[in-house]
């Protein structure tokens, strides 16, 4: 299988605050040397929590935000550091769809004219003219093509979200990161919303890097899933792997976490609890980064960082895998 | 003997321009002490306006609230709006969903704990201090002693979280009405708080009131699921009743909904169409029939008339607002629904 995207060591360090005039700037340590590979197609889920840096990897990868080092490797042309108009024709095959479907649609505009953004500023003109593809794009994402000249705030959350997929849909991209496209929405209107990526992404051939902090959302929708840890990949494995066999001690706790929905499930679970909360980016522990709420760290793991090592199918930084 | 929380007939309704918003409708239920009652719903269901009544919030403000709200047998809703204050803290309190919003940034969490304390009990503020410590050692917070002086932003989110818990039970209240005390929260972390809210209800013996989207949360905690759509209450039973053998078709689509960690990930999710209606023109008859798959199986009646509240096959404790036959409810639950869950 050929790869539409390849990133090797990325990283990115946000400046923090000074603590005095001559001092040295904080580092936040964000995304610090990342390596995975998306190919043509297919369904990655990026799963983790707050601050461990998915997000700020979906801006990178869609070169939103500018990296610190590594490298981005797109559909074989290296994006790392390209011009926002050395971009643009890129952006033709990758497109992001956000979290906030209420700040990511511009208020004072149509929604013909939001579906409609990716063409004009592309410079280009879809068969068939601009209003017949939007509306058509609306159908695709099961909306009443009438409302084309609707303003966002006559739409619900999951009808506003469903604008920003259409909008993602326009050029028909080879890649779109969804960064917690499901997360605003009400449990009812989530299964709709993931069954209709799901369609897109079988229908349209379209790889996916979907960003999302819930296992169970990621489950229905990801080939392969990778769990992040302040600002790394900790473990990537195939789906059914993952959430079977959890190698790096993280995902298991990360899996034993999610509350059980059947009342009598619940005690034949392992419960895994883990103390604390995640360490500050600022100053990440020495070696590996889950070590300081993890049961199984000994005086190696403050030593050296783990590397991701392939261990059956999964690829995990431990040193005491399962 | 009555029970420690009654609701009886609760209406909440909003006057604006648009017309009245019937935000919560004809809601009644009881609550023990020792017991959590978990009420679910979707955004705009009304269960956030329902905490707010009871705690008495909606005084002062252009609510229009009826019925009764006994708490040991005294009506929070006849009560003036002074009487409420001495009791709100005291004998009820409430922890929000967002910490970093309802607690103070110019304050340290030390002084909003001891103020919170120092209203209800002639203390000195040394005193008041000492209690804000053992609390915040209570719910788990490392170094109680120094972090007592921290300011909310020096907290991460879960200790903000431990902090407004910990402000919360200050007075030992009796009832505690947690509003989706973990959605902001990461699971790793959400996990943590479940577990100390359990802990603190068997040490304290409080009456919580949980409030949340979340099935796998109240499903982990309550006793018993009161589920909201559109103002009313829909159904109410048991956790096991709710989550295993429910009667109402809004709640087969939440479960049926609901993606999970077992079961067939291949299968596509059985969405529920359409979106949660607007409570300013709330579907006539049952506000859920035009959502529901099953109105043909009922006719007419649906969109006539609301259906009342009524208790099931399962028992006197098991209620549920629905038209559909209750043998043809369970038909529909054991061939249809249950072997998709």
């Amino acid at each position: 299988m050929t790869s539409i995207l390849k990133v090797e060591g990325l990283t990115k360090h946000f400046p923090g605050s000074k603590h005095s005039l001559f001092g040295k700037r904080d580092l936040i340590q964000a995304v610090d040397g990342l390596s995975f590979d998306v190919a043509a197609g297919e369904a990655i889920g990026l799963v983790g929590e707050s601050g461990c840096g998915k997000s700020t990897t979906g801006r990178l990868i869609t070169r939103l935000l500018e990296p610190t080092a590594g490298k981005i490797e797109f559909n074989g042309i290296d994006i790392t550091h390209l011009s926002n108009a050395q971009m643009r024709p890129i952006r033709e095959d990758l497109q992001i769809i956000f979290q906030d479907p209420y700040a990511s649609l511009n208020p004072r505009h149509t929604v013909g004219t939001i579906v409609a953004s990716p063409f004009r500023i592309g410079g280009i003109t879809p068969e068939g003219g601009v209003k017949k593809r939007v509306q058509e794009l609306l159908e695709i994402v099961g909306l009443n093509p009438e409302h084309y000249n609707r303003y966002p705030h006559e739409f619900s959350g999951g009808q506003r979200q469903r604008i920003g997929i259409a909008r993602a849909l326009a050029l028909r991209p080879k890649l779109i990161v969804a960064d917690e496209p499901v997360s605003a929405l009400d449990v009812s209107i989530q299964a709709q919303v993931i069954n209709l990526l799901k369609d897109l992404q079988t229908q349209f051939d379209i790889a996916f890097i979907f960003i999302a902090h819930d296992l169970a959302v990621v489950r229905h929708f990801a080939q392969r899933v990778a769990v992040m840890y302040l600002g790394d990949i900790v473990e990537i494995a195939d789906r059914d792997t993952l959430y079977s066999k959890p190698k790096h001690p993280y995902t298991k706790a990360l899996l034993s976490a999610v509350p059980e929905v059947d009342p009598d499930a619940i005690g034949s679970r392992e419960r895994i609890r883990l103390t604390g909360d995640v360490p500050n980016p600022i100053n990440p522990p020495s070696g590996c980064r889950f070590r300081t709420r993890c049961w199984k760290a000994q005086d190696i793991c403050a030593t050296s960082r783990p590397q991701l090592l392939q261990i059956g199918s999964s690829q995990v930084a431990c040193h005491f895998p399962e | 003997m009555s029970a420690f929380l009654e609701v009886k007939d609760l209406c909440v309704s909003f006057p604006t321009e648009d017309g009245v918003v019937r935000a919560v409708d004809n809601l009644s239920f009881t609550l023990e002490k020792g017991k959590t009652l978990g009420i679910v719903g979707e955004s705009g269901s009304g269960k956030s306006v329902t905490s707010l009544a009871i705690l008495g919030l909606h005084k002062g403000s252009s609510a229009h609230v009826t019925g009764e709200i006994l708490i040991d047998g005294q009506d929070i809703n006849a009560m003036a709006e002074n009487e409420v204050q001495s009791l709100r803290g005291n004998l009820m309190s409430m922890i929000f969903q967002d910490a970093l919003a309802a607690l103070h940034p110019y304050y340290t969490v030390g002084n909003q704990i001891e103020e919170a304390y120092l209203v209800h009990n002639k203390v000195s503020k040394a005193v008041a201090k000492k209690r804000a410590i053992e609390m915040l050692d209570r719910v788990g917070i490392p170094d109680p002693h120094k972090r007592v002086d921290d300011y909310p932003h020096q907290f991460s989110g879960g200790m903000r979280q431990r902090a407004m818990i910990a402000m919360a039970l200050s007075c030992n209240p009796s009832l505690l009405i947690a509003d989706e005390p973990t959605t902001a929260l990461d699971v790793t972390v959400q996990a943590q708080i479940i577990d100390l809210l359990r802990d603190l209800q068997k040490e304290f013996n409080t009456a919580i009131i949980l409030i949340t989207h979340d099935l796998g949360v109240v499903s982990e905690t309550a006793d018993d699921i009161l589920l909201m759509y559109a103002g009313k209450e829909i159904e109410f039973g048991t956790v096991r009743e709710i989550l295993q053998k429910p009667h109402h078709p809004y709640a087969w689509g939440l479960l049926s909904s609901i993606p999970r960690l077992t079961g067939n990930p291949d299968k596509a999710l059985a969405a529920i169409p359409g979106t949660p209606p607007s409570l300013i023109s709330v579907p006539s008859g049952c506000a859920f029939h035009p959502r529901c798959s099953y109105v043909s199986r009922v006719g007419q009646a649906c969109s006539a008339s609301i259906p009342e509240l009524a208790p099931t096959s399962a028992g006197a404790h098991h209620l549920v607002r629905c038209h559909l036959d209750s043998t043809i409810r369970e038909n529909i639950f054991n061939s249809e629904v249950a072997p998709n869950l």
